[in-house]
């Protein structure tokens, strides 16, 4: 095993399904692999195989348990994966946090530059971006050990999407391991500690000249 | 009082109602005449041959071909109910969760009436264990298939929410139960509907049907409260049965939502 490997917060292994992969990949404590590539390729596949939304074979150990070894639900509450356009199961936004959450929730709207009261209102009356920066702020809170986001910027402006990287860069200083798909390779430079490109299904490391973007 | 007996000139002169409908259809361009026309057709040689098929068991009165024939009557039910949702299961599951359920019910419910309330004797009599298997099918298979096509199709209209609760964590009944219970309200909606109209808005047809063959209404009351216990014990258990089965059908060793057991949906 390479160092790589024994600090792996999350290490995938021979991850596949009849769609894409077998995919192998760690992520180190405190590490962001970037995952660029174009619509279709498999990049939302990929990271609903790895929280086990999708049928799926091989092996994901989080800090060296493996998830054959825990339930699903208990795995999906550590690996947390937030897809493009997130579901909401109920009419008010409030509902969707539990009652423990709620001051942290209204904390974490207002540094989103969210509006004070956004917890009391409807799912419905919110515009595709706080949306976006609602389901975030969902996931945030389960102050999981591994999240995998997938576009989570996508319906923001520059300054919407810098406060959700603030966000981000504080939890991954704090040891948390990210899997981030963009659209945007500025937003992967910045943040990825690792680049790669999804293409057909199959994951390859980004050239190290910075150009492995989208296109 | 006595039953006045129909000669098939009376059907016949009723039948014009028939023509008058699918004269109607040709005028206002419904495009409905020939299925009028066919669906009577059927209606009539469907009933013509089951009363010869019930004469003959009457005669016989032989529980091998009693039970017989109520088997083929529930697996026709259970190919109805697993036609009739909008969203169906690939290969033989919806025909599987639609027997499971329609025969479950049935036998359930006509059991308990023929060894509580009605007693025959002997207790398979079949001229009341057919025609109680029969009108507790028609209510059965209705409550399963709406049922049926209200779990199937919520939540495969819901995924992204159903979803959102896995991925936080929630276990895969924890998610689907929402619409699990909304399936089976749906499934029960017609008997209480049906209840609440009895003998206001509506005449029950076993009522109305016995109360023209000559019986004295309040039997025939009784005999339709009777039925009508019957049918909502049957529904509540057929809607349930529907529902928790189609749930989990929809789920693996994973807990995960699996929609791709359902047919692609067309246009």
């Amino acid at each position: 095993m390479t160092d790589e490997t024994t600090t792996a917060a999350l290490r995938i292994q021979g991850l596949k399904s009849a769609l894409a992969g077998p995919f192998d990949l760690n992520v180190a404590h405190g590490g962001c692999i970037g995952i660029t590539g174009q619509s279709g390729s498999g990049k939302s596949l990929f990271l609903r195989m790895i929280c086990d939304l999708d049928p799926n074979e091989g092996e994901v150990w989080l800090d060296g348990v493996a998830r054959s070894t825990m339930t699903s639900p208990a795995w999906r509450r550590q690996v947390v994966y937030v897809p493009a356009e997130s579901g909401w199961w109920d009419d008010h936004i409030l509902a969707h946090f539990p009652n423990d959450q709620r001051d942290a929730a209204r904390a974490m709207a207002t540094r989103l530059g969210l509006p004070d009261d956004i917890l009391g209102g409807l799912v419905s009356r919110l515009s595709t971006g706080e949306r976006q920066r609602m389901a975030l702020i969902r996931a945030f809170l389960m102050n999981a050990p591994v999240l995998l986001l997938d576009e989570p910027t996508s319906a923001l402006d520059g300054d919407g999407a810098a406060r959700i990287e603030a966000i981000l860069s504080e939890r991954l200083a704090a040891g948390m391991a990210l899997v981030l798909v963009t659209h945007d390779p500025a937003q992967a430079r910045r943040m990825a500690t690792q680049r790669y490109v999804m293409a057909a299904g199959k994951l390859t490391a980004a050239p190290k000249d910075g150009s492995g973007a989208a296109s | 009082m006595n039953a006045i007996s129909l000669t098939p000139q009376d059907l016949a002169i009723a039948s014009s109602l028939i023509l008058f409908d699918a004269a109607l259809s040709l005028v206002l361009h419904l495009r409905l005449h020939w299925k009028i026309i066919i669906a009577s057709a059927r209606m009539v040689g469907q009933l013509v041959l089951i009363g010869f098929v019930l004469k003959w068991i009457f005669a016989i009165n032989n529980p091998a071909v009693t039970l017989g024939l109520i088997v083929l009557m529930v697996l026709i039910a259970a190919r109805e109910t697993a036609a009739r949702p909008e969203r169906r299961f690939k290969g033989q599951t919806g025909l599987g969760i639609g027997a499971a359920s329609v025969a479950s019910a049935t036998l359930v419910t006509a059991l308990f009436a023929l060894t509580t309330a009605l007693r025959p004797h002997p207790w398979y009599d079949p001229h009341y264990a057919v025609p109680l298997a029969g009108i507790l099918l028609g209510n059965i298979l209705n409550a399963t298939s709406l049922s049926l096509d209200a779990f199937l199709g919520s939540i495969a209209r819901e995924k992204p929410a159903v979803e959102a609760r896995l991925t936080l964590g929630a276990t895969y009944w924890q998610a689907a139960t929402p619409f699990v219970r909304d399936a089976i309200r749906r499934g029960l909606v017609p008997i209480i509907n049906q209840m609440s109209a009895a003998g206001v808005v509506t005449l029950p047809g076993i009522m109305t049907g016995q109360i023209l063959a000559g019986l004295d209404p309040l039997e025939a009351v009784k005999y339709q409260i009777l039925l009508m216990f019957l049918l909502a014990g049957g529904s509540g258990l057929a809607a349930a049965g529907a529902a928790y089965l189609a749930a989990w059908r929809l789920t693996d060793e994973r807990q995960r939502l699996r929609l791709d057991r359902l047919q692609a949906r067309k246009g």
